[in-house]
């Protein structure tokens, strides 16, 4: 049974509010970013403020037709949706239009297009849909796993344009399936592997060995907080490691240095087993188990990168975390960047006034970058209020997901949290140097129209969903 | 409805603020607590000078140098820095006119206001030295070295090819270059690009409103070596590719000589030639235009691109064929009475003994003994009809690498052509056609076409006894095991080995016959070394027919085989046989012994004289 209800009254309107200041502040930027003498009317259409004020009001158009479209459109349409952007992202890997190396546009006269900004509303309607579908159970591996191929199929398809850094936003979504009961020793694990992988590429392996071996002693003792058995433990470690050196160096044994530690490791880990027998100390073999797995993880990591992965496969899983060979590569973006956040100081050299920001020294400037002119002009004072806004916004949206009483409705709302997280950690991350750089926009700040319009719509269609908590008693 | 994960949330939230309290924290300490970059940053005070890593150098099979870099300087300027500065000191170091400043001055400014651009590129290192001194003078004013390609010897521009600045097409589609950046274009600059360029490095500098480096920025913490190409040996012999362009010099056409053993490349000679320096430095756009405007086409890559009908040449493939498909044997004669008869058909022949067994009319060049094999291949009645006699004679001439690209390793190679059966279809309907109407593909005439490149590798298909290694012109590539994979498999033609030493023996009395016995290349001949050859003309519908000659020596273990074509030069034996002759002397006993010979060649002038009349 429907109920009438007034949606204007009953739709979210802090949400509303933070979504508009952001994006007001996300325009003031780009039109600060493009200002110059010649060129400082609002509606300049030659200029990106002045496309950015039309593709706003396009923005609030779709937004209000998203609203007053009936909320049972979603979940009905989910997968009829899914399967149209899966289709638009093969078109665009076929007819798509090359732009810097990427096919990822469709290209209508001055109007471009970026299919792989809308297919993740595709991809959280259909996972939603499915995840929270009676037959759905967390605890069956065949349904988690058809659930990881519904993020999947996006994400392949838009890392063969390639467009790595979109492609990576599809992963955060797994993070969705945690909330629905994916046991957390798995994330963990993927976590730990991911970060593993990572490290591996950018330092030595040696030094990710002794750390995670350290790591791996601290557990213990944290666990069983005894310091004697910590101590032991440590020593043997140390006591087998050592004679192997010795060995090495007096004996001339041709031993490699990984050979040694993982040895002692091994023999250790036989040792450790002994007291494991006699005190019960089950955790101790699982940190035993971890610790060994994440080594030989990172061995060979590095072995299939040298030897298996193709130079131009190397390159682009280098250019994703900034390993770049290009001297004026991510390394150049990130450095003026940084100098013009620094620049700013406390409270900024005011609206306009910034000199990094503007015109080349910040490639990117409008778009991955904007953040920068925030940084500049309005300083301290500017960046922190962004990260205020946008923290209030994601906790609303995590409080009305909570408050959802359909799954549906929750699942979707979740995944616009950790899409949306997911790019504002990237993004700022990578603007402020803590993050490699991987090129995705700030939602609603960074200029262009199709990141924009999809975040609105991902954004409204949740709000939608929202009210319909009302609508349906079910 | 309560979710028993519902508690998860917290982590959630836990993770946003721990994302928050880090962001918070490092902005913080960036914008507030570091005071360095509110003092510096009032302007660009970081200057990213480019380290232009030296291209790979090239050496010759020898060891020889053939291209190598030298330093120039590129005057760099950014608009916003340049402050007044004395015009006339400025010009008198550069030798540059005041409205070359004034406009140069206004192109950086319209490229870019904040971003550096090249003022004046390749500057000397003798300007360079002075102006170094004067910098200080004109703010806004940098220097960026850069490496530039040298040649020791003015040879092999075609092979070699040359390096030129990258376009915006390169520059969208491909991240590595950037404005300014100097890419292959043509040849072995093309084709091992990513191992000559090396990798730029950068160097960034601290500088201040005096336009004076003060420093590096960060200790150097950004800054990156360039890393220097990797050196490349050519397969070719610089002395023999010398000698060929210098045996070239007035001629138009090209050479091609192969080490049958391998598919190495020893020399690629298209004439008329160019000077691959003439196509660097400040002068280049100008050579450039005259090159393409000459009506000789000198920038034209012959032996790759250039297609002609392979003529009788050819005649060596169809008796392969007709061995392989037992429609002949060595010793089958056939009658020549000046040519070949069938209804309204003739096609002539010169004069000579008949009948001739296979070997003979190799000597001889016989287009009637060619016409009757060409038949029986086509009309043999294992074949149902025409049409897969044809296919089945087609798919043995491609065996050969005809029709196709070879795959070298060089870019831009034509695949030329063989007609399919549906080619015929068209122009005479599909029963409309026999091995009548086609018969000029008897004597490698009528539609055939073939470059010198795919010429030289049926020489050396030959020579092996019915394999070749894709032809390839780098030898080795440095601290690289071996170099592409592709250039050592053998690949084998659809024609028993059995059956080349008969179509061997005929080439070899074709230059080694005894005198009135009918050879056509006798001119080839060196006393010492059994040279094979088969003489060819192309047919041209446009004037004089182009000369062609095949060959490898010596007859036993060949070490070299060659195509020789000569635009316009008549007979093969007339130009082509001498020079394809010469070319085998210089690079089996490395020096000429026939001084008559080479004056001939040398004294011929093809150009200059078709041109007079
Ligand atoms: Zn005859």
């Amino acid at each position: 049974m429907k109920r009438r209800i007034n949606t204007w009254s009953e739709i979210d309107w802090i949400t509303i509010i933070l979504y508009l200041l952001i994006v007001v502040l996300g325009w003031v930027s780009i039109y600060s970013a493009g200002y110059n003498e010649e060129h400082n009317k609002i509606f300049d259409l030659s200029q990106r403020y002045g496309k950015q004020m039309i593709l706003i009001c396009g923005a609030l158009i779709i937004a209000l037709l998203v609203v007053v479209t009936d909320s049972r459109f979603y979940s009905l349409f989910a997968y009829i949706i899914y399967a149209i952007v899966i289709l638009l992202l093969i078109v665009v890997l076929l007819i798509g239009k090359e732009i810097h190396g990427a096919k990822s546009w469709f290209e209508f006269g001055f109007f471009r297009l970026q299919p792989a900004e809308f297919a993740k509303i595709g991809t959280a309607m259909a996972l939603a849909r499915y995840v929270s579908s009676k037959s759905f159970n967390i605890k069956n591996s065949n349904n988690v796993f058809n659930a990881v191929v519904i993020i999947l199929i996006p994400a392949v398809l838009i890392y063969f344009q390639p467009d790595t850094g979109s492609a990576l936003v599809y992963f955060a979504l797994i993070l969705v399936l945690y909330r629905e009961g994916l046991p957390g020793g798995i994330l963990l694990i993927g976590i730990l592997m991911m970060v593993l992988f990572v490290l591996t590429l950018m330092i030595n392996k040696m030094a990710i060995i002794i750390a995670l071996m350290v790591v791996g002693f601290m557990i213990f003792l944290i666990i069983d907080r005894k310091i004697k058995r910590f101590l032991i433990a440590v020593l043997i470690y140390i006591g087998l490691s050592g004679t192997l050196f010795g060995l090495k160096k007096f004996a001339g044994l041709g031993l490699s240095v990984y050979f040694i530690l993982i040895l002692s490791l091994i023999i250790s880990g036989f040792i450790y087993s002994f007291f494991i027998y006699f005190y019960r100390i089950r955790k101790a073999v699982l940190i035993y188990m971890l610790m060994l797995g994440s080594i030989i993880f990172t061995f060979s990591v590095d072995y299939a990168f040298n030897n298996v992965l193709k130079p131009h496969q190397q390159k682009r899983i280098n250019i994703l975390f900034g390993i770049d060979s290009d001297p004026y590569g991510s390394g150049y973006n990130v450095n003026q960047s940084i100098i013009a956040i620094g620049s700013g100081g406390f409270s900024g050299k005011g609206f306009l006034k910034g000199t990094q920001t503007k015109f080349e020294f910040v490639p990117e400037q409008s778009t991955d970058f904007i953040f920068c002119t925030v940084g500049e002009e309005w300083g301290f004072r500017g960046t922190s209020l962004i990260i205020i806004l946008f923290t209030t916004l994601l906790l609303r949206i995590l409080f009305l997901a909570e408050r959802q009483r359909n799954g549906f409705c929750r699942i979707f709302g979740y995944s616009v949290f950790v899409i949306l997280l997911f790019h504002f950690v990237v993004n700022i991350g990578m603007t402020i140097g803590l993050l490699p750089v991987i090129g995705i926009p700030l939602p609603f700040m960074s200029y262009g129209g199709s990141s924009l319009w999809a975040f609105t719509i991902l954004l409204f269609i949740f709000l939608r969903l929202d009210i319909s908590r009302l609508e349906y008693l079910v | 409805m309560k979710n028993i994960y519902e508690n998860r949330k917290y982590v959630f939230g836990a993770l946003l603020f721990l994302v928050v309290f880090v962001f918070i924290g490092k902005l913080f300490s960036l914008q507030v607590l570091d005071k360095s970059y509110q003092t510096t940053a009032n302007r660009n005070v970081l200057r990213y000078i480019i380290r232009y890593p030296a291209r790979g150098l090239i050496y010759d099979r020898t060891g020889e140098l053939l291209v190598y870099n030298e330093a120039i300087y590129d005057l760099m300027i950014s608009p916003n820095l340049v402050e007044e500065f004395d015009t006339s000191v400025f010009c008198d170091i550069l030798k540059i006119t005041h409205e070359d400043v004034e406009k140069k001055l206004e192109n950086a400014r319209k490229y870019s206001y904040y971003t550096s651009s090249p003022f004046l590129k390749q500057v000397s290192s003798e300007t360079y030295a002075v102006l170094q001194e004067k910098l200080y003078q004109f703010p806004g004013f940098f220097v960026q070295p850069r490496p530039i390609r040298k040649y020791s010897k003015k040879i092999a521009g075609h092979a070699l090819g040359y390096v030129g600045e990258v376009d915006e097409h390169v520059i969208e589609n491909d991240p590595f270059y950037k404005m300014g950046d100097y890419i292959g274009i043509s040849g072995i600059e093309k084709a091992y690009e990513e191992v000559l360029r090396g990798e730029k490095g950068v160097n960034v500098y601290m500088v201040d409103v005096h336009n004076r480096i003060k420093g590096s920025y960060q200790n150097g913490k950004n800054d990156k070596p360039a890393i220097v190409g990797t050196n490349i040996v050519s397969t070719l012999d610089a002395d023999l590719q010398e000698y060929g362009e210098k045996l070239m010099m007035n001629k138009v056409g090209s050479i091609v000589a192969i080490e049958p053993s391998t598919g190495e490349i020893l020399a690629f000679v298209s004439s008329p030639t160019y000077n691959p320096s003439s196509l660097l430095g400040r002068g280049r756009s100008k050579v450039f235009e005259t090159l393409s405007s000459d009506t000789l086409e000198p920038l034209f890559n012959r032996p790759l691109m250039a297609t002609y009908p392979p003529g009788s040449t050819f005649k060596v493939i169809n008796g392969l064929i007709g061995l392989q498909e037992k429609v002949i044997y060595k010793q089958t004669e056939f009658y020549c009475d000046g040519g070949y008869y069938s209804g309204r058909i003739h096609v002539s022949c010169h004069s000579h003994d008949s009948p001739l067994n296979l070997p003979e009319a190799i000597q001889n060049s016989c287009n009637a003994y060619f016409c009757n094999v060409f038949r029986r291949i086509l009309d043999n009645p294992v074949f149902p009809s025409v049409r897969e006699g044809y296919n089945s004679w087609r798919g043995h001439v491609l065996s050969f690498g005809f029709g196709q690209k070879l795959e070298t390793d060089f870019p831009f190679e034509l695949k030329g052509f063989v007609p399919m059966d549906s080619y015929y279809d068209r122009y005479y309907g599909k029963t409309g056609w026999s091995s009548l109407t086609v018969l000029s593909l008897a004597i490698g005439q009528g539609e055939l076409l073939i470059t010198p490149l795919q010429m030289a590798n049926m020489t050396a298909t030959i020579a092996n006894h019915g394999y070749y290694f894709t032809p390839h012109i780098v030898k080795e590539i440095e601290g690289e095991e071996k170099i592409d994979e592709r250039f050592f498999s053998k690949h084998f033609t659809t024609i028993d080995s059995v059956y080349f030493p008969i179509i061997i023996d005929g080439m070899d009395m074709a230059v080694n016959g005894p005198p009135g016995s009918g050879s056509t290349a006798r001119i080839a001949r060196i006393d010492d070394i059994i040279v094979c050859g088969k003489t060819g003309t192309a047919e041209n519908p446009h004037g004089e027919d182009h000369s062609i000659f095949v060959a490898f020596a010596p007859k036993d273990n060949p070490k070299i085989v060659l195509s020789v074509y000569i635009e316009n030069g008549g007979f093969g034996a007339t130009y082509a046989a001498p020079i394809a002759s010469l070319m085998i002397e210089k690079y089996l006993k490395r020096e000429i012994t026939r001084q008559w010979h080479e004056n001939y060649i040398l004294e011929t002038d093809l150009i200059h004289n078709e041109k007079e009349n």
